[in-house]
């Protein structure tokens, strides 16, 4: 096999626009009024349900859905934000497959679980459209918090802490809030600009800023944020994106996250350029949106390799079966070896058997990793090591979500690990008062 | 395929399935449609005297209770008797009974309290060639406010005073419709009876306001504004009617007066429930309002099928089997012991059946940390509840007790029958 040494064939347009805005619409579109009833009465109302407990927020989906089959989808609403401030969000991005819809008992007995996120969705939509924000500010207590990080730890942190009546300043590097939820997920599970959205949403409570474009370490520095504020609060994320050593050269190898975050940002996504051939090296999430997004966008074969086998895979299975049914071919136990002009090969792991695909653009997607971090403060696993209530090492600083340690990286957590960590910062700062 | 055929106090029809005189049986074209289908009978709705024609109301007269999906599970409506002139529904019914001559065609009856009018209507039907008459003694609204339907049902003496009259000019079989809006059903039989009449037929609707709209505050169905209380039916009224039927079955006075069995009747199930209560045949009228007239399909092959496999040759041997195990309170054993018990098979782990009977009954079961669910025997009085919230059928079933094993409840051996008659604590025990 002879190879002419040429540009990979990696361009944008290859689906019109209307193409485009069709498969990158919702993944699973709004239940109607009818289709919630019916789906919620499948709802037990289980004692200590396995549900709420599986849910890293806790929220109390039995009593959701209760309010849902009796005609309040406000006050069921109002039951999972008390719990999880962006349940829009998670409604629309958590693996439920793996959290709530897993243990309904429902999924034990039948192998259909009750429609959980798709029920939360509808609840806080509902509410969400009245425009109005269900909770209100305590009065003033003058003291301020520095956020760093507007993804989902940060505002979840952030809009606890204004609740409670403190003052609060979020930094992030981007030019829009919102983190993962803005950059990173893929687009057809929140289409709309649902992201943006939720945080208009979310600051309504008032005594929130937001400051854009401000990275820790160059123009924002831990200390003065320290001494600044009254309290500190992390979530960061992981910036930084692991390497890949890989023999050989190729014209069109990138990190599938800053893929990611350039087609989220394109209005319409014509002019996103994706390979005829597409490989996406890894086996999570971003993997998963990486390679279905690239076929969306009209690449013709799309591989996710992973070098470990089917149940070790972080993505679950039924993102597995969506990549699949979406025309991604999954090559399992497949490490990468080299790359060439046009193609790649792998190993089949542990042998020395050897695949060769042809690629006309790879992706990494094997992991990202915490980028910047005080010196001082304690690191555990390559995450910012916090105790059960968020507290890092350094004293008046926490910090929630991807970058700390503890709990999945999933939105979810970060929400929770977000409000938890508000909820002792409130505690400090109010002791003695 | 079973005989259904049904012979109910010398009417008879292909099956025991009738109409009940409601809006399903007002007019030819439906009653035509209704026999095609396979409807074996028909009580034609409600004739009024000759003259104007009675109205109704021009807003909404129907309202429902639903359960999940919207699945109707009870009907409340404030429709009067026929607002067609006598004339018509008489040439109507004379052809229809022409051209179905094996089908039931009942007409139902009201006038006013008086014998002249019901000689007068009687006397109308003479060549309609229908097959018998009922007394609508039971319509709670509209009607009742003028002394008719259930005015006349709530009082034994004219119950029995206008059977007499019915019996007196006609050589019709007479079937008195009943009301359930009494405080007991077995007067108004007796009454019925006492006049002469072939049969009762039960229960017409229930006085009811089906719901109020939270908006405008408003009972509905709402008629500018304002909201009357209706008649209720649908599966929602099948336990009443179950229990009055089996009244009059199991009254010593009324024991062999034939009873039409009317209530909820939505699937041959039903049927077959109030037959072996006594019901000699049945009248539906919400089930095929509800879902139209082909429901009828689904309850001949259910009876057919069962009668089959239970190798019961007519429906005369279904009627009444069920009477003689319906007893009072006081007949049933007091020794009879069972203990919930739980399939860990078939369990969900829902937990529904440890809040409830945590919350609300004995504390007689466990739940375990990885959500084991158990019986403790100690505590459990065999109420039931566990095994009538659990969503699993079949996963939570009662385990009748030998006699001479130990109750751990009470540290006592099961004995033999015993009931409150002759129970140490009853004050009125006739021996001990």
């Amino acid at each position: 096999m002879s190879h002419t040494p040429s540009a990979p064939d990696i361009a944008a347009g290859r689906c019109t626009s209307e193409e485009i805005s069709e498969r990158f619409s919702d993944l699973h579109p709004p239940l109607t009024n009818h289709e919630a009833l019916v789906a919620a009465d499948r709802c037990y109302f289980c004692f200590d349900a396995p549900c709420t407990v599986a849910c890293p927020t806790s929220i109390d989906i039995p009593l959701f859905i209760r309010q849902i089959s009796a005609g309040t989808a406000e006050a069921a609403a109002r039951t999972i934000f008390d719990q999880n401030i962006l349940g829009g969000m998670c409604a629309r991005v958590c693996p439920t497959e793996t959290l709530c819809e897993e243990v309904c008992v429902r999924e034990t007995a039948e192998g259909k679980p009750v429609i959980i996120g798709q029920l939360q969705r509808f609840a806080t939509d509902k509410l969400m459209a009245s425009g109005a924000h269900p909770y209100e500010r305590a009065p003033e207590t003058g003291k301020t918090v520095a956020i760093v990080g507007a993804g989902p730890a940060g505002l979840a942190c952030a809009h606890r802490l204004a609740m409670h009546g403190h003052s609060i300043t979020v930094y992030d590097a981007r030019p829009k809030g919102g983190g993962l939820n803005e950059y990173g997920i893929a687009a057809y599970k929140a289409p709309g600009d649902f992201a943006q959205q939720e945080l208009a949403w979310l600051m309504s409570i008032g005594g929130i800023v937001i400051e854009t474009g401000a990275r820790l370490g160059d123009d924002l520095s831990l200390d003065l944020l320290h001494s600044d504020h009254d309290a500190v609060f992390l979530g960061v994320g992981l910036a930084g994106v692991n390497a890949l050593a890989l023999d050989g050269t190729h014209g069109g190898v990138s990190d599938a996250v800053d893929w990611i975050e350039t087609m989220r940002q394109s209005p319409d996504k014509t002019d996103i350029a994706v390979g005829r051939n597409v490989v996406v090296i890894g086996g999570g999430m971003t993997a998963v949106d990486a390679a279905i997004q690239s076929k969306m966008l009209g690449a013709e074969t799309v591989t996710i390799a992973y070098r470990r086998d089917k149940d070790a895979m972080s993505a679950s299975e039924y993102e597995q079966e969506l990549a699949t049914s979406k025309g991604v071919h999954i090559l399992y136990n497949a490490t990468p070896e080299s790359i060439a002009n046009g193609e790649i090969t792998f190993s089949r792991t542990g042998t020395d058997e050897r695949i060769t695909l042809p690629a006309d653009q790879i992706m990494r997607a094997i992991g990202q990793k915490l980028e910047s971090a005080s010196p001082d403060m304690a690191i555990e696993g390559g995450k910012i090591k916090v105790d059960d209530n968020g507290r890092t090492s350094v004293e008046g600083i926490w910090a929630g979500g991807d970058c700390a340690s503890g709990g999945e990286d999933l939105t979810v957590t970060a929400v929770a690990e977000g409000r938890d960590a508000a909820e002792d910062i409130h505690a400090n700062l109010m002791k003695g008062a | 395929m079973a005989d259904l055929t049904s012979d109910f106090v010398g009417i008879k029809s292909p099956n025991p399935f009738w109409l009940a005189s409601a809006p399903p049986t007002d007019k030819e074209y439906n009653v035509r449609r209704a026999f095609e289908a396979g409807w074996g009978g028909v009580v034609w709705k409600t004739l009024g005297e000759a003259g104007p024609p009675i109205v109704n109301v021009n807003g909404p007269r129907y309202g429902a209770i639903y359960g999940a999906d919207r699945r109707l599970l009870g009907l409340n409506n404030i429709e009067l008797i026929t607002d067609r002139s006598l004339e018509i529904n008489i040439e109507e019914i004379t052809r229809v009974k022409k051209d179905y001559p094996d089908h039931a065609v009942v007409v139902s009856l009201m006038v006013p309290c008086e014998e002249g009018p019901w000689k007068d209507i009687l006397r109308r039907l003479e060549d309609t060639g229908a097959d018998g008459v009922e007394l609508n003694f039971g319509c709670p609204h509209g009607m009742a406010e003028r002394g008719m339907g259930s005015a006349v049902g709530q009082v034994p003496e004219y119950i029995q005073m206008v059977t007499e009259w019915v019996k007196m000019h006609s050589d019709y079989p007479c079937i008195v419709k009943l009301t359930p809006n009494i405080t007991d059903v077995r007067f108004p039989a007796r009454a019925a009876q006492a006049g002469g009449a072939d049969a009762v037929s039960l229960i017409n609707t229930i006085n009811s306001i089906v719901s109020v709209n939270l908006d405008t505050l408003v009972p509905e169905p709402t008629i500018d504004g304002h909201g009357a209380h209706g008649g209720y039916c649908g599966p929602a009224v099948k336990p009443i009617a179950l229990n009055m039927v089996a009244e009059i079955a199991r009254d010593v006075e009324t024991a062999n007066l034939p009873i039409s069995g009317i209530g909820g009747i939505t699937t041959w199930r039903d049927a077959v429930e109030f037959m072996a209560l006594g019901a000699g045949n049945v009248q539906v009228c919400t089930a095929a309002m509800t879902y139209g007239f082909k429901v009828v399909q689904e309850m001949i092959s259910g009876l057919s099928q069962y009668m089959d496999e239970k190798g019961i040759a007519s429906t005369a041997e279904i009627v009444g089997k069920a009477v003689p195990k319906a007893k009072n309170w006081q007949d049933l054993n007091l020794n009879f012991v069972t203990k919930a018990e739980i399939d860990q098979d078939l369990c969900i782990k829902c937990g529904r059946c440890y809040a409830s009977c945590e919350d609300t009954s004995h504390q007689a079961i466990a739940m375990s940390e990885d959500r084991v669910f158990t019986v403790k025997d100690e505590k459990c009085v065999a109420c039931n509840l566990c095994v009538n919230v659990c969503p699993v059928e079949g996963c939570i079933s009662m385990r009748e007790l030998a006699i001479g094993e130990v109750d751990e409840r009470t540290g006592k051996k099961v004995e033999g029958y015993a009931n409150w008659t002759t129970h140490p604590n009853n004050p009125g025990a006739t021996c001990g």
